[in-house]
């Protein structure tokens, strides 16, 4: 080994705890890369592989009753490879040692043969088949809620019909690896599953014969699916088709984009504030080694070196720096992603997961942090290569100091020598004072980032269920039926008010954009179910025109006044031009919003309702869950207690793991940037501070003088990174804005007060790390020797 | 305040004084078994080569190091038994030092660097006076890097004396001067010792400053050598370099 870089060696063994210090930013940085690429990937390619394997249909469409024989006539549209005819109905659930009724939704497979599109993957057990009596497969999720295994037996009401089911097998379909229960907000498999029935018994049970409600269809590569859409609306126009769409639309498939994209908005928000931090670190270390080792470099240029190998010598001490960021970052990084993934998927309902181990992933992240290293290092190494020998053997002239203010104005007379040392301090190094706040307030403002969507989660279900959604129970009937049937429902024990809505599936379109959504009808007299619009004010359903969300307002390109052409996709995809009269807030879902009266117009069928909210005398709700699973009209029943709880369970388990990794993203950022300033001043005023101690100044005065220069550093960051982290959370919440789910940007004083609290604390633990070292400064050596 | 002929008055009185440095296993004895008395409001130039003790003697004397055993005694406090916090009390209340490196604050000025001592001292002279007594009265407002060797010695010194100490303790002031300069310095402290009768104490290689001390006290291999009065004093500018 080469004497230099044995120098090297022995360089960071001296100076391991900054080593180390600017190590683990610069770690937090690669593991930040890896953790949330890595994740994105696992997810995207398991997602794929999952897509691929088990044939996931890419475009789905469903009708009222559509006959068989319209199947040779859907394979033969032009880049169909296969079609899956199926029938999908919605069922509700009498699970033993369940008071309330669950829902589910049962799908047919075939009889004697494999489906071609959408297979399932069976993880225990095998699938029902004919002639067997009521055999169904449960999806996995639900089976473990439950604890079910093959051979259990649970109860339903299909149709009307109360019915035991036998499980012979536990399956995962590629259709339902984010399943939503009607009404909900997160999956909840205790009261929400998929079953698979033969389609023999599930015709038989539901009327069927010679028909079907639902169509799933793979295309060939690179089939224009704008087409295929096109002419099977057509087809199934005559059979209550309800307007088919891709795999953009398809509920579970959406929900797995939004997921990915917010992973992929947090590989691009988080890693860069660590890189940005190393590059200053790096920067503050290297040139505090060089200006203490300026004598070295005069020495080594004499005995001959070139620039090239003085310069090379200092970026390997930073390579190597790097290298050790960089192995720890990989590991933390390989491990956290492991574990997000992980949590991703327990969310989700995979067969399997891929870890997307490519080393590409580690050359990038282990490329950017060295880059972002070597920047740092770049003036540095560049003020070592441009110093004359002669001049570098000389020693460093006094550093200049400025007055604090000009004139005669004396500022020692207001405050004592000792602060006058340190503003004086600041202000002849104002770059790295800004530098080091900027830092500190970035850990303030990563701390803000992660800890405000608690803030954010609380407005939003203080909003969604004590403002918006108020009711206990909301019921969906199995079809849209006429008014009479509310009549039933008032009769349900327990009931204390019943308002009625009507949904159904619209297209809207204003030019050539368009999206899909619900439209939700609501009588005048509505008190649970409530409206907000942008200022969280409620209002009435409009008696004309509709009222949509600012989400589909933007997307759409509409304003309040403009017609929007409403295409009804269970009305033959009949258009109804009607003017926007409101613009709502709305967080989950895409909605629109009529009056009763309104769409009973438009849809021109009658009074309908398709289901009620409802509020309840809680003392009656197990004779009203009992009720409710004896009533064949009801088709589903979402409990909004229930929903607030797993909502919130749900959200935080997911907020928690996060804001858990970020706090200490945050501390290690701080004890970066705080320490290995504080350690770096007192290098070089460590004669200053010696002489100080001479002059009789106690250890506690000495301190003061870098103290106090740190106070304003980490006093000044705060409100900096208030400011920073609320820009920070901003972007958090557009990046994960979709056009499902949309966080409010709400942050309250006491996530201000907690981010503060932890950076002030990391501070000041480090800041007496230093001062142990001030405490032990050896006087006679200090003073003796030339700086 | 001259000095007394009449009663000589100990200031130190060191006894048997030796200190050990200890790294790792090799032992180094600095000091061994020194005995002597510095009389109140002489001026003693201490002699020696590197090494000789001369330099841990003055920290010991001045409160900056711990003796290994033997005794000093400042007028009539035991220093030797003094913890950390009565050293640095001691030196703040009755010690001056002057270093051949000036170890000024660059980021205070010079009447700021004298401040800085006269603030916590309990009956300072007016950091002006002090500089004016070194002759930088037109300097008071530059900063370090803006004055040069010599200027800056003498703002060490007006340093050291703002606090009225008994004791001005100077470990090679004029090491790092050319002759002008280190004599204008010298000049500067023969000054104080006579106006203000501090009893001061020069650590030097220049054997020939030592004419201008009441004694000289020379070291050799950590032990006393020679200690001897001068019957006749030259100035500092009859110094031959």
């Amino acid at each position: 080994m080469r004497v230099l870089d044995r120098k090297i060696i022995r360089d960071i063994w001296r100076l391991w705890a900054q080593v180390l210090a600017v190590a683990l930013v610069m770690a937090c940085g690669a593991a930040t890369i890896i953790m949330a690429v890595g994740a994105y990937r696992s997810l995207d390619e398991t997602r794929d592989a999952f897509y691929d394997r088990y044939k996931f249909g890419s475009v789905f469409a469903s009708a009222v009753r559509a006959p068989n024989h319209l199947k040779s006539r859907i394979e033969a549209i032009s880049g169909v490879s296969g079609a899956e005819l199926r029938i999908v109905k919605p069922v509700l659930l009498d699970v033993i040692g369940m008071k309330e009724p669950g829902s589910g939704i049962a799908v047919s497979i075939p009889d004697h043969r494999m489906t071609k599109v959408n297979q399932l993957y069976v993880r225990q057990g095998r699938l029902p088949e004919p002639g067997r009596g009521v055999e169904v497969a449960v999806v996995e999720s639900f089976a473990k809620a439950h604890g079910f295994v093959p051979g259990d037996q649970f109860g339903t009401i299909i149709n009307g019909k109360k019915l035991t089911l036998n499980i012979v097998g536990i399956v995962l379909s590629p259709e339902y690896i984010y399943s939503l229960g009607p009404g909900e907000m997160v999956p909840n498999p205790k009261i929400f599953g998929v079953f698979y029935i033969s389609e023999e018994v599930l015709r038989g049970l539901f009327d069927m014969e010679g028909s079907f409600n639902d169509l799933s269809i793979t295309t060939m590569r690179n089939t224009e699916l704008e087409s295929v859409i096109k002419d099977i609306d057509a087809l199934l126009e005559p059979y209550g088709g309800v307007g088919a769409y891709d795999r953009e639309d398809q509920a579970s498939n959406a929900f797995l984009d939004a997921e990915l994209d917010q992973l992929r908005a947090m590989a691009k928000i988080i890693p860069p504030i660590f890189l940005f931090v190393s590059a200053f670190l790096v920067n503050m270390i290297l040139s505090r080694l060089i200006a203490l080792e300026r004598e070295h470099v005069g020495l080594f240029k004499a005995l001959g070196y070139g620039n090239i190998a003085i310069g090379g010598h200092y970026a390997k001490l930073v390579i190597v720096i790097a290298i050790i960021g960089i192995l720890i970052g990989s590991g933390a990084g390989l491990w956290l992603g492991m574990g997000l993934t992980r949590l991703y998927a327990s969310f989700y309902s995979y067969p399997f997961l891929l870890f997307e181990q490519s080393y590409d992933l580690y050359v990038l992240s282990a490329g950017i942090t060295l880059t972002a290293a070597l920047s740092g290092a770049v003036k540095s190494i560049w003020s070592v290569v441009i110093l004359p020998p002669a001049v570098a053997m000389r020693p460093q002239a006094p550093t200049r100091y400025k007055s604090l203010f000009v004139g005669r104005m004396n500022f020692t007379r207001i405050f004592s020598q000792l602060t006058t040392m340190a503003f004086r301090h600041i202000i002849r190094w104002p770059v790295r004072f800004l530098m080091t706040t900027f830092g500190t307030a970035l850990s303030v403002a990563l701390l803000v980032t992660s800890l405000f969507s608690y803030d954010s989660i609380e407005d939003m279900i203080d909003v969604i269920f004590f403002q918006t959604d108020r009711q206990d129970v909301t019921l969906t009937f199995s079809d849209d039926r006429g008014q009479d049937v509310l009549w039933l429902v008032n009769k349900l024990p327990g009931v204390v008010r019943v308002e009625p809505f009507r949904a159904t599936p619209v297209k809207l379109k204003n030019g050539h954009r368009t999206m899909q959504m619900s439209l939700l009808a609501l009588s005048h007299e509505t008190d649970l179910s409530q409206i907000l619009d942008i200022d969280s004010a409620p209002m009435e359903p409009p008696k004309n025109g509709l009222v949509i969300s600012e989400r589909v307002a933007d997307k759409l390109h509409l304003n309040l006044g403009d017609l929007v052409d409403v295409v009804l996709t269970k009305k033959s995809n009949r258009i109804a031009s009607l003017p926007i009269s409101g613009i709502a807030q709305s967080y989950v879902g895409l909605t629109a919003y009529m009056s009763f009266e309104a769409l009973n117009r438009v849809m021109r069928d009658g009074q309908r309702v398709s289901g009620a909210r409802i509020k309840i005398d809680e003392a009656k709700l197990d004779e009203f869950y009992e009720a409710v699973k004896e009533t064949p009209v009801i088709a589903s029943t979402a409990l909004q207690d229930i929903s607030r709880d797993k909502f919130r369970e749900t959200i935080e388990q997911n907020i928690t793991t996060m804001t858990s990794v970020y706090i200490v993203l945050a501390v290690i950022i701080t004890f970066g940037v705080i320490y290995n300033s504080a350690r770096i001043q007192l290098s070089e005023r460590a004669r200053e501070l010696a002489s100080l101690r001479v002059f009789g100044f106690t250890r506690a005065e000495v301190s003061s003088v870098l103290m106090v220069e740190l106070a304003i550093i980490v006093l000044l960051a705060q409100p900096l990174g208030w400011l920073l982290g609320y820009a920070l959370s901003w972007s958090v919440v557009k990046g994960f804005e979709t056009d499902l789910f949309r966080i409010p940007l709400v942050v309250n004083a006491n996530t201000f007060a907690w981010a503060s609290v932890v950076v002030l604390t990391a501070a000041l633990v480090s800041a007496l790390i230093v001062r142990r070292r001030i405490d032990h400064l050896d006087l006679i050596s200090v003073l003796k020797t030339r700086e | 305040m001259p000095v007394s002929k009449n009663k000589p008055r100990e200031i130190f009185k060191i006894s048997h004084l030796s200190k050990i440095y200890r790294t790792g296993e090799v032992e180094v004895r600095a000091m061994n078994d020194v005995s002597l008395d510095m009389i109140e409001g002489e001026m003693t130039v201490l002699l020696g080569p590197s090494g000789s003790g001369k330099s841990t003697f003055l920290n010991i004397v001045g409160g900056l190091d711990q003796a290994s055993s033997g005794t000093v005694f400042f007028k009539d406090m035991e220093l030797t038994s003094f913890n950390e916090r009565q050293l640095t009390r001691y030196r703040r209340d009755h010690v001056g030092f002057v270093f051949q490196f000036y170890n000024l604050i660059p980021s205070l000025t010079a009447w700021e660097n004298v401040a800085l001592v006269t603030e916590v001292s309990k009956n300072p002279m007016k950091a002006g006076d002090a500089l004016a007594m070194v002759g930088l009265e037109n300097r008071m407002t530059h900063f370090p890097a803006q004055l040069s060797g010599g200027e800056q010695q003498r703002v060490a010194i007006a340093r050291a004396i703002a606090k009225r100490p008994e004791v001005l303790l100077c470990d090679e002031p004029t090491g790092a001067l050319d002759s002008k300069t280190g004599i204008i310095v010298l000049d500067a402290l023969t000054k104080v010792n006579e106006e203000l009768g501090t009893t001061t104490a020069i650590i030097t290689h220049n054997a020939g400053i030592q004419k201008i001390a009441h004694r000289v006290i020379s070291f050799l291999d950590g032990k006393l050598s020679n200690c001897h009065e001068n019957k006749s004093r030259i100035k500092p500018a009859e110094v031959v370099w």
